[in-house]
């Protein structure tokens, strides 16, 4: 119940842990089973049909219910800690926020229970995406899971965005934000403004398969690129709406361990800021194929290409970073130095892509499997694997096994390039993506049988790190405020883990890497900014969760409302829009509630302060 | 944090709506939701544009609009957001009878607007044979301009909880940002109706 009702961000991060990694697994299965299938040549693992189920949930899983909810973890729980606050602006829309992803992960999943899984790639293009190619519910779970997930992203992001902007302790200028902080700050301001395209994309899309409209239906005078369109002008600001934090995750691990500070900290900010901006401009380089024409095609190109410029100063920033330190090969630091080169090289193969007349050639092969693939596990993954093995003892109080943490950084690299290195060959030989056989004797099959080799080494390095993360609870608590002692930023200056208040006294900050220039100073904590007073605290309440199950209901009363059910209760309260209005009631009622009654929140006394002795 | 008092110093300051962290949030929050609400019409907005044209032999929007129902409805909204004007004015000012007198105006004003709009998409379906199925026209014409009634309406029951909420509390600096708040909704609203009536029926009679 404690959990049910939180709004504290800690929670609400172990929740986001939890269901992240649980969709994660869902999606990682799916991989496997995707591997295996194509492990030879006409194998007959599973068939055509499920095949295109789970390519698509494999997608859709990962991008929008697996890595999404591990990275808004690590905000939820070091974002206030870095900047000396003692909670996130908006607890209660944090705690709306994790439900709704919840719920939109569960019904989305749903769908293999309940009559098919979407099918038609986790992009969903139309016309296959319509009615007239998928004939099943596939697509419905599809558009009202994804709409419900991100609406709970949207909400997060608008919450880090306030945090960030509002909260930040005295002192703690903009640029002297942690890296981490900064990338948080534009990836939200990145969510911000790519969400509501592909919210209004997959409306409209519900419309059509639900209402019968005509947007991307040619017959009816729609336009099927447009759905293309709208999916990529969000579609590509995700990709760094994901890779970004990974980029901070690696400017606060790398320093760390190397005893330097961040090498370049203000070109890092400045190129974090421009490769958002160009994120948003290039989007149409997933469309060469369509028919854009030379001009659009040639400034796609371009502006995509000019994305690497940034990127590399980052590259070389970390790289001078090391340069002349001291550095420690902890697991966390292992995954932080391996993420470069891998994703450097993801980095090369894009601006291959991003070369139009080439990728008429590469399109749709297992070159861009291969390209996305280095992006976002040989860059996403590994940041994420860095920054838990890195921030566990803070937000648990418990160390990771180092030796178990070492063997699933050579396990989960080694596989990793297993898989995807052969995959860029595959492309080159010309093996299609989202095929579910070939032929053997046309040089694909050794290959196929190493990336699948190499998938389930995958797996079994992501098993010792769960293994890990289970093992490390069976240990007491009890780990020092700064157990990697090269602590820079404000969350080390705290215990581990962090009493529910955070700061008893919020710091003040006098330089970037404010907790290391006050030991360098020869200080063992901050120099608070206030007195030790009450702290005023946000009540916990159930209505966020509610609210969820009421949109969650009327996803479903939607989703099934043109039905033919063979019972006919069933069908009245489906197709009488009842259940969908009862599910709207639930939501706009604990909306009204929420108004109505004013939550004051309560307050930790100064006796209760000094009780505890912290 | 001030957020569990009503009155800071025995006395409201100038500005209820900033007095407390928590209303300055709520404000800068808000803004932000709203720039996001931006692009969710902006792409409606895109989405409109690209298929205006594709009338698929059903009627097209010469023939559908007539100017001086949607003007009606324009001058109604835009005199709303002046309404919503006075009623921060008048919190300014601490004058809560003034302050509830120009939202209830701002509600009714909205709620005709509401009703002519229903009536007009009510005499395009009935009279015109023109659904939401008819072509990729009518699809974007009512799912663009039915977003905005939505949040015409989402717009009139928020404002009409919040009055019951100033007969029951009185003006405080919790119920300020709150009204604050639905004043910059409203006008947001308010702007893309304008944008609206350029976009679909100015355009849709010239264009």
């Amino acid at each position: 119940m404690d959990w049910l009702t939180t709004v504290d961000h800690k929670k609400i991060a172990v929740l986001y842990l939890l269901g992240g990694t649980l969709f994660f697994g869902i999606g990682g299965i799916e991989a496997i089973i995707i591997r295996l299938q194509l492990i030879k040549p006409m194998n007959d693992l599973v068939s055509a049909q499920t095949f295109n189920e789970l390519i698509t949930m494999h997608g859709t899983t990962m991008i929008f219910l697996g890595v999404m909810p591990i990275i808004f973890a690590l905000m939820n729980a070091l974002i206030p800690l870095q900047i000396g606050a003692r909670d996130v602006a908006f607890p209660f829309l944090n705690s709306l926020g994790f439900w709704t992803f919840l719920f939109g992960g569960l019904l989305l999943n749903l769908s293999w229970f309940m009559g098919g899984a979407p099918d038609a790639g986790w992009t969903a293009y139309t016309p296959l995406s319509g009615t007239k190619f998928s004939t099943t519910h596939g697509v419905d779970f599809y558009t009202v899971g994804l709409q419900l997930a991100g609406l709970g992203t949207l909400i997060g992001g608008i919450n880090f965005l306030a945090t960030i902007i509002t909260m930040r302790a005295p002192g703690m200028s903009f640029m002297r934000m942690p890296m981490f902080t900064w990338t948080t700050f534009i990836t939200s301001a990145m969510i911000l403004f790519a969400f509501p395209a592909i919210t209004v994309g997959l409306v409209l899309l519900t419309f059509d398969r639900i209402l019968g409209a005509n947007f991307f239906d040619v017959a009816g005078g729609g336009n099927p690129i447009l759905w293309q369109h709208i999916f990529w002008i969000f579609g590509h600001p995700e990709v760094y709406v994901l890779i970004l934090p990974a980029f901070g995750i690696i400017s606060e691990v790398i320093p760390t361990f190397a005893r330097k500070r961040l090498f370049g900290y203000s070109s890092m900010v400045f190129a974090t800021i421009l490769i958002a901006f160009l994120g948003f401009m290039v989007w149409a380089h997933h469309m060469f194929t369509t028919g854009l024409g030379p001009v659009a095609n040639a400034l796609f190109s371009i502006s995509t290409m000019l994305i690497a410029v940034p990127t590399g100063i980052k590259i070389f920033n970390w790289m001078f970073t090391m340069w002349g330190g001291q550095v420690r090969f902890t697991s966390a630091n292992l995954f932080a130095v391996g993420f470069i080169p891998t994703f450097t090289m993801g980095g090369i193969t894009g601006v291959m892509l991003a070369s139009a007349p080439a990728d008429f050639q590469f399109h749709d092969t297992y070159f861009v499997v291969a390209h996305f693939h280095y992006v976002i596990v040989g860059g996403l993954v590994f940041g994420l694997f860095a920054g838990l093995h890195f921030w566990w003892p803070k937000m648990f109080g418990r160390m990771l096994n180092e030796t178990i943490g070492k063997w699933t950084f050579w396990t989960f690299a080694i596989g990793f390039h297993m898989t995807f290195f052969v995959q860029h060959f595959l492309g080159l030989l010309g093996m299609q993506r989202r095929v579910f056989t070939y032929l053997p004797n046309q040089g694909f099959d050794t290959m196929n049988l190493v990336s699948t080799l190499g998938a389930i080494l995958m797996g079994i390095g992501v098993m010792l790190f769960l293994f890990n993360a289970f093992h490390s609870f069976t240990k007491p608590k009890g780990v020092a405020n700064d157990p990697w002692e090269d602590g820079r930023t404000l969350e080390w200056s705290i215990p581990s883990p962090p009493p529910e208040y955070n700061f008893k006294q919020i710091p003040l900050v006098r330089g970037l890497d404010a907790f290391w220039k006050e030991k360098m100073a020869g200080h063992q904590e901050m120099t608070p900014a206030e007195p030790v007073g009450s702290i005023h605290m946000p009540s916990p309440t159930i209505l966020p969760f509610v609210m969820s199950v009421g949109i969650f209901i009327a996803g479903l009363g939607l989703m099934f409302s043109g039905e033919q059910f063979s019972n006919s209760f069933m069908s009245f309260i489906f197709n009488n829009w009842i259940v969908c209005g009862l599910g709207l009631l639930i939501t706009f009622g604990s909306m009204v509630l929420r108004s109505l009654f004013d939550d004051h929140g309560w307050h930790i006394e100064l006796e209760e302060l000094e009780e505890e002795g912290v | 944090m001030a957020s569990a008092h009503t009155e800071v110093d025995g006395k409201l300051p100038n500005e209820p709506e900033k007095a407390t962290l928590e209303g300055r949030n709520k404000i800068l929050g808000f803004w932000l939701f709203l720039g996001g609400e931006a692009v969710l019409f902006g792409t409606l907005f895109a989405t409109f544009l690209t298929l205006r044209n594709q009338t698929n032999e059903g009627p097209t929007a010469n023939e559908l609009f007539s100017l001086p129902l949607t003007a009606m409805a324009t001058m109604l909204l835009l005199v709303s957001s002046l309404t919503s004007v006075f009623a921060i004015q008048a919190m300014h000012r601490h004058n809560l009878p003034s302050l509830i007198r120009w939202l209830f105006i701002t509600v009714l004003l909205g709620l005709v607007f509401l009703g002519l709009e229903i009536y007009e998409f009510a005499e395009y379906m009935i009279k015109d044979d023109f659904g939401m199925s008819t072509s990729a026209f009518s699809s974007a014409f009512y799912t663009l301009v039915g977003f905005h009634g939505a949040h015409v309406a989402f717009g009139v029951v928020w404002i009409g909880i919040l009055i019951g909420q100033l007969y029951r509390k009185g003006l405080t600096v919790v119920t300020a940002p709150k009204i604050y708040v639905s004043a910059i909704y409203w006008h947001f609203i308010d702007v893309v109706w304008v944008f609206i009536f350029t976009v679909v029926y100015l355009l849709g009679k010239v264009g």
